[in-house]
């Protein structure tokens, strides 16, 4: 099977991805992720304001096989979080790079997106 | 499938009217009743709508609703850690006897029975599990745990010795990890060892001068023996730690070996698994927890205690306080008491002898691939390229209960298996006849089970996603 990857994101090795658009980074699980975990049921999301750093838990995935703590993928500020996962957590699944995002953060430091895996990195990974 | 086959032919009824399954007592025949009460005309309601069948009837809708139940008096249960055994009747027999009906309010010079059974309880218990007194208090296994780690950072804040963390191995049920939070501490989750026991290196590192307590079950969940038990012991008590153990699988140990000879300083009882009282399922339970000598004084008020020729309620010095009210779960207590006074000691060895033979004799019978062994009362399988919630739906169509699946997760797709001494071996090669059958299949047959029971697959991702959780909500919803 193969996933879809887009090459405007940048990848964490737990499955997360971040892009850079319209000076916010916007973050989500990748299309790997969301098929691993299969029917997403529930998202837990940091509030606006909430500061996220590299590396460290955000929130927290359920769906019907598993539940999993996200990832940040980057350090900065919450700007925004997708809340029509609240009522309908099966976005993640439809559209993992779309209308499945989580949060929209105000970046701390640019040079952090360099340190994740780049596309053909993460494709490798999930090979 | 040959005729000497000892597999199960199956098909749970399914009683059903154009509206659905069996219908409510009221939704079958009710009538208006009008109601009286010295209550204010504001809160109270001047008719009731109540059920008016006749006895047959009512009897025959139980009957029906336990046709399409599956349970341990249906046939085998072996779900791995919960050790669902039958519950023998003369013990439910006691507890529905006249004088058990007691009222926990009673001066304790009238009670004197009440206490001496809950006394000799406490005692039996100690004996078995090696501990120096025992409390009846916590109403369930979980809250035995939560009650044990109180009493540990009670005990550890007497000495002035403030700890920050509790160690739990990978393998452990999820409950340590939520009692040991719960009560304020740091979780430090140990790894699992590669033949699935504690491993020692990894342990010294993770034990240090803020270790207040290591949770082990032993055998652990993959049944397996913890081998190292008394270095473990050691390790942790010269950091300045306790030990716990997790009762959950006594099963395995009863009347051959005994936690408190192990080393363990706190232990709790699961009485609905190891001494056959029901399962929860909401109703009462009892998680009985045994301490060591230097911690009875930490103990949960009110305990009971020998005095004179009789016994009396009293608060241990240093008492935690109260964990549930007045003298614990009484019945389920007195269930717990029959059952062992029953067995006696050549029958606690009996049933632990049984537990471990049937679930090492079934670990050999079955396909599919059980990694570790030999085991104590329970294995863990691995459904391998199936997925184990699958084969469990089909297995259902077999005529018996699966495993618990999918846990400890350090084996995939695990089939977590556990007969328990109560079944006789024809029983035990029905199941294996199960299990094999559901190896050979293919995928779209395990993904379409179960096809034999009243309610087929149930749809769990709209139960997750729009959970209906109240009468109203669903009436709401439709």
């Amino acid at each position: 099977m193969s996933f879809t990857v887009p090459d405007d994101c940048r990848y964490l090795d737990s499955h997360e991805w971040a892009r850079q658009q319209n000076g916010t980074v916007r973050i989500g699980i990748t299309d790997f992720a969301q098929d691993e975990l299969g029917d997403v049921v529930f998202v837990e999301l940091p509030r606006e304001g909430d500061e996220l750093e590299q590396g460290a838990e955000f929130g927290v995935i359920e769906s019907i096989k598993a539940v999993s703590d996200l990832y940040a993928p980057v350090s900065g500020t919450v700007t925004a979080t997708n809340e029509t996962l609240i009522d309908d957590p099966e976005l993640v699944n439809d559209d993992p790079f779309g209308d499945g995002w989580m949060l929209e953060v105000d970046l701390d430091d640019e040079s952090e997106l360099d340190e994740l895996l780049s596309p053909e990195e993460y494709r490798e990974q999930i090979e | 499938m040959s005729d000497d086959s000892p597999e199960i032919r199956y098909d749970q009824a399914r009683w059903s009217d154009e509206d659905g399954y069996e219908p409510l007592l009221s939704e079958k025949n009710s009538r208006e009743v009008d109601i009286e009460t010295p209550l204010p005309d504001d809160l109270t309601r001047d008719s009731l709508e109540l059920p008016d069948l006749s006895e047959p009837e009512l009897a025959r809708h139980y009957t029906r609703l336990s046709q399409m139940n599956y349970g341990v008096e249906s046939g085998p249960f072996p779900l791995g850690s919960c050790t669902m055994k039958y519950n023998p009747k003369f013990t439910e027999d006691l507890a529905a006897h006249p004088s058990a009906a007691v009222h926990p309010d009673r001066p304790e010079e009238t009670v004197q029975g009440t206490l001496a059974l809950l006394g000799r309880t406490a005692e039996y218990l100690a004996e078995i599990g090696g501990m120096d007194d025992v409390t009846l208090q916590p109403p369930a296994g979980a809250a035995g745990e939560y009650t044990g780690v109180l009493i540990a950072k009670a005990y550890h804040e007497h000495n002035g010795d403030d700890r920050s963390e509790i160690i739990v191995p990978d393998s452990a049920h999820g409950t340590n990890f939520a009692s040991a939070a719960l009560a304020g501490f740091d979780v430090v989750e140990l790894p699992s060892g590669e033949d699935g026991r504690v491993d020692l290196d990894a342990l010294e590192e993770a034990i240090s001068d803020e270790t207040a307590l290591l949770m082990l079950t032993n055998p652990n969940t993959l049944g397996l023996f913890e081998r190292d038990i008394e270095e473990i012991a050691e390790m942790v008590h010269d950091a300045g730690g306790l030990l716990y153990y997790d009762g959950a699988n006594l099963n395995a140990l009863l009347g051959r070996a005994r936690p408190g000879d192990m080393g363990f300083d706190i232990m709790h009882y699961n009485v609905h698994k190891t001494f056959a009282t029901p399962h929860g399922g909401g109703g009462p339970g009892a998680g009985p927890v045994g301490v060591v000598e230097e911690l009875t004084d930490f103990l949960p008020e009110p305990h009971v205690r020998k005095r004179g020729g009789g016994y009396e309620l009293f608060e241990p010095e240093r008492s935690i306080g109260k964990v549930h009210g007045f003298q614990g779960n009484w019945l389920v207590l007195i269930k717990t008491c029959a059952y062992i006074a029953r067995l006696g000691d050549e029958g606690l060895r009996d049933a632990s002898a049984k537990a471990v033979l049937n679930a090492n004799y079934l670990a050999e019978q079955i396909d599919y691939e059980v990694p570790f062994g030999p085991f104590h009362h329970e294995f863990v399988a691995s459904a391998g390229d199936q997925d184990a919630a699958d084969v469990a739906k089909r297995m259902l169509d077999y005529g018996v209960h699966p495993p618990t699946t999918k846990w400890p997760e350090i084996v995939d797709e695990a089939l977590m298996t556990e007969p328990t001494e109560i079944e006789n071996k024809r029983t035990l090669d029905q199941l294996a006849a199960a299990f094999d059958a559901v190896a050979d299949e293919d995928r779209e047959t395990i993904e379409a089970a179960p096809e034999r029971t009243s309610a087929r697959r149930i749809d769990q991702v709209s139960a997750a996603r729009s959970p209906q959780l109240s009468w109203q909500a669903l009436e709401n919803s439709e």
